[in-house]
């Protein structure tokens, strides 16, 4: 770590503990306040080109390399749309259910990884604690049973996700009109022998989180915070559904902006904008216009959404949690936290539901003789938020276009905002030091960007921090090798 | 004594798919007592089954190293480069350790890339030559798995290997 004078532009490259290639840029004024803030994300760009002639029915397992940490939810979002490509929107239970119990396991994994091991070293140790001691080894030796669950949900996640898709790096169990392989019995009632214990550490995880959010909240509900719209998919009676349904959108106050709509019309209502300092795109609700109609995707939006979760503890922890701000939704951006550890017990009570539906286990896999179709949109509700797949595919079955707006695209504006909203509150001129940057990452990793992940070989990731003047001059520099 | 090795990368990435071809090949040796895992990024998970081996091997694509592999201990570290998008053998060591109760010899097997700023499938020409290179030695450890614990670091690590054997 090098570091040399006082600052007029703060540049922080890339974002520890957020994968990739992010750069958090400050701009301050001549009296050191910020002025503006910039968060830029490298996407995974070419993705079109890539995947252009390809045979719509490779398509699933090649999304999978868009993403490593969630190749499931992208396998599922490009299968869905290829359900609309054969025909085949309405699957056989079997395959609904074996391509649900997929996504909630990947759900739980993931959200049990983001919580231990990037959120649980901030809120155990405090936000400006030595990073030597914030830090996924520090909660190991500090508190050894947390970091135990954590890895062990993951890998329950993870074991459920192999069993129903196949291999990590080239996963095939989703196919165009159905899936391609029933749980055995064994694999069944393995799940279901460890399920108690996982239920456990959810609630478990769930009550410290909770805990520490009330605990903090004078603090914690102006961090990083902001009003915003919100967006998800919810069921036709309104429920909480991560796998399939329509989209609503409710504003800052809770009212219905639209509901129902299709996943086929998603671009009637939603909209992007390109500014010239980023290549990421800002999305935006149409009728709100680009200033005022950017939303919230992921596990807060959800929770704002939807109006009942339909499995009952976490149904009880979703009233509890939306007693935060009334009858309107819950804006503050620690808030994810909690939100997400609800979505982490209900992802297991439905792995729990699934997992005793003999409908697993039925050879009924595929749907057959649909009609078939030129443009097919799938989406689902990623740990991260909102995941939307179109594409179009010709008379020779080759994709001809193909268009992706993942979560971290719609939280765009958000994350920068929550950026904005710290740095306002703890820069004010002095030299920026490691905690002051944490404040600043640990807005980010409320909405844990997905950056582009996919590649990470060894000497290409330093994570440099810039402060540069006015005039300028290159100020201050703190690096910190991946 | 057994064995993991670990292929990391991302077959779409160019080069960045020598961890994951490397995986490939040798889960076709079927070598007795190494077990053979491949996944885009290092996870947390790997720490649990790095504590059930007796040594590991990450085998990664390396944007910057010797030629045609380098070859390094791994030392357990606290950093903060962790997110939920990967972790770095560093800290999974460190994680590893804290779960067994005790270190595990941990090696990195960089095999030199040269491409990875595409969305494309297939290794370079020279990261191609590379692999093979990287394989032969591998294999070769793999079965005198007790040679880990002698091999020093790269420079020349291919020719001790050699001398080791004769």
């Amino acid at each position: 770590m090098t570091t040399a004078t006082s600052s007029r532009r703060v540049v922080i490259e890339p974002v520890t503990r957020v994968e990739g290639h992010g750069k958090v840029t400050l701009l301050l004024d001549e009296a050191g306040k910020v002025s503006q803030t910039r968060l830029h994300i490298v996407e995974f760009r070419g993705f079109e080109r890539f995947i252009q002639g390809r045979p719509y029915w490779e398509v699933p397992v090649l999304v999978q390399r868009l993403c490593g940490i969630c190749p499931v939810s992208h396998h599922l979002a490009a299968s869905k749309a290829m359900d609309v490509i054969v025909g085949a929107e309405r699957l056989t239970p079997t395959a609904e259910k074996l391509r649900r119990l997929m996504h909630y396991g990947q759900m739980f994994q993931s959200h049990a990884l983001h919580f231990f091991h990037l959120v649980s070293p901030d809120l155990l140790f405090g936000f400006e604690a030595d990073p030597a001691v914030r830090n996924v080894i520090g909660v190991a030796q500090k508190y050894p049973e947390l970091a135990v669950q954590g890895v062990m949900m993951r890998k329950y996640g993870q074991e459920i996700i192999k069993a129903t898709a196949g291999k990590k790096i080239h996963g095939t169990g989703a196919v165009p009109g159905g899936i391609n392989k029933s749980l055995t019995e064994a694999e069944r009632d393995e799940f279901l022998k460890q399920l108690p214990q996982m239920l456990t550490w959810a609630q478990s995880a769930l009550d410290l989180c909770k805990r520490y959010t009330l605990d903090h909240f004078d603090e914690l509900a102006s961090f990083g915070s902001f009003s915003s719209s919100h967006m998800s998919l919810v069921r036709a009676d309104g429920a909480m559904d991560l796998y399939d349904g329509q989209l609503r959108a409710v504003d800052e106050k809770g009212s219905v902006i639209f509901d129902q709509l299709a996943p086929g019309d998603y671009a009637s209502r939603i909209k992007e904008e390109v500014r010239d300092w980023s290549y990421m795109k800002f999305p935006f609700i149409e009728t709100l216009g680009p200033d005022k109609g950017f939303y919230r995707v992921g596990p807060l939006a959800r929770l704002n959404t939807c109006d009942y979760i339909d499995t009952p503890r976490a149904e009880a922890e979703r009233k509890e949690f939306r007693k935060l701000a009334g009858a309107k939704p819950v804006q503050a951006t620690m808030a994810y936290h909690w939100a997400r550890l609800i979505e982490l017990l209900h992802a297991g009570e439905k792995i729990e539901q699934l997992l005793n539906d003999r409908d697993l286990l039925s050879s009924e896999r595929m749907v057959r003789g649909g009609q078939r179709r030129g443009e097919g949109v799938g989406i689902i509700e990623a740990p991260r938020g909102t995941l939307i797949h179109h594409y179009k595919v010709d008379e020779n079955d080759q994709v001809t276009m193909a268009n992706l707006i993942v979560s971290t695209t719609h939280n765009n504006e958000p994350m920068n905002r929550a950026v904005k909203a710290v740095a306002d509150r703890y820069f004010d001129g002095r030299p920026v030091t490691e905690g002051m940057l944490n404040r600043v990452e640990v807005a980010i990793r409320a909405y844990d960007p997905c950056l582009s992940c996919a590649t990470h070989a060894m000497g290409r990731m330093p994570l440099t921090l810039t402060v540069i003047g006015a005039d300028g001059r290159e100020l201050q520099t703190l690096t910190k090798e991946g | 004594m057994r064995v993991l090795v670990i292929g990391v990368g991302n077959p779409a990435r160019q080069d960045d798919a020598l961890g994951p071809a490397l995986a490939e090949q040798l889960e076709k040796l079927a070598i007795p007592g190494v077990t053979v895992d491949a996944d885009y990024q290092l996870a947390v998970e790997q720490a649990a089954m790095i504590a059930e081996h007796q040594a590991v091997i990450i085998a990664d694509a390396d944007a910057s190293g010797a030629e045609p592999f380098s070859w390094k201990r791994c030392a357990p570290s606290r950093t903060l480069d962790f997110s939920s998008h990967g972790v770095s053998p560093q800290t999974l060591l460190g994680l590893a350790e804290e779960f067994g109760g005790k270190p595990t010899p941990t090696f990195i097997l960089g095999i030199r890339g040269y491409q990875f700023g595409s969305l494309q499938e297939g290794l370079s020409t020279g990261a191609l030559r590379n692999l093979a290179a990287a394989q032969a030695f591998l294999e070769k450890l793999l079965r005198e798995p007790e040679l880990l614990e002698s091999l020093p670091a790269t420079p020349g690590i291919a020719e001790e290997i050699r001398s080791s054997r004769a």
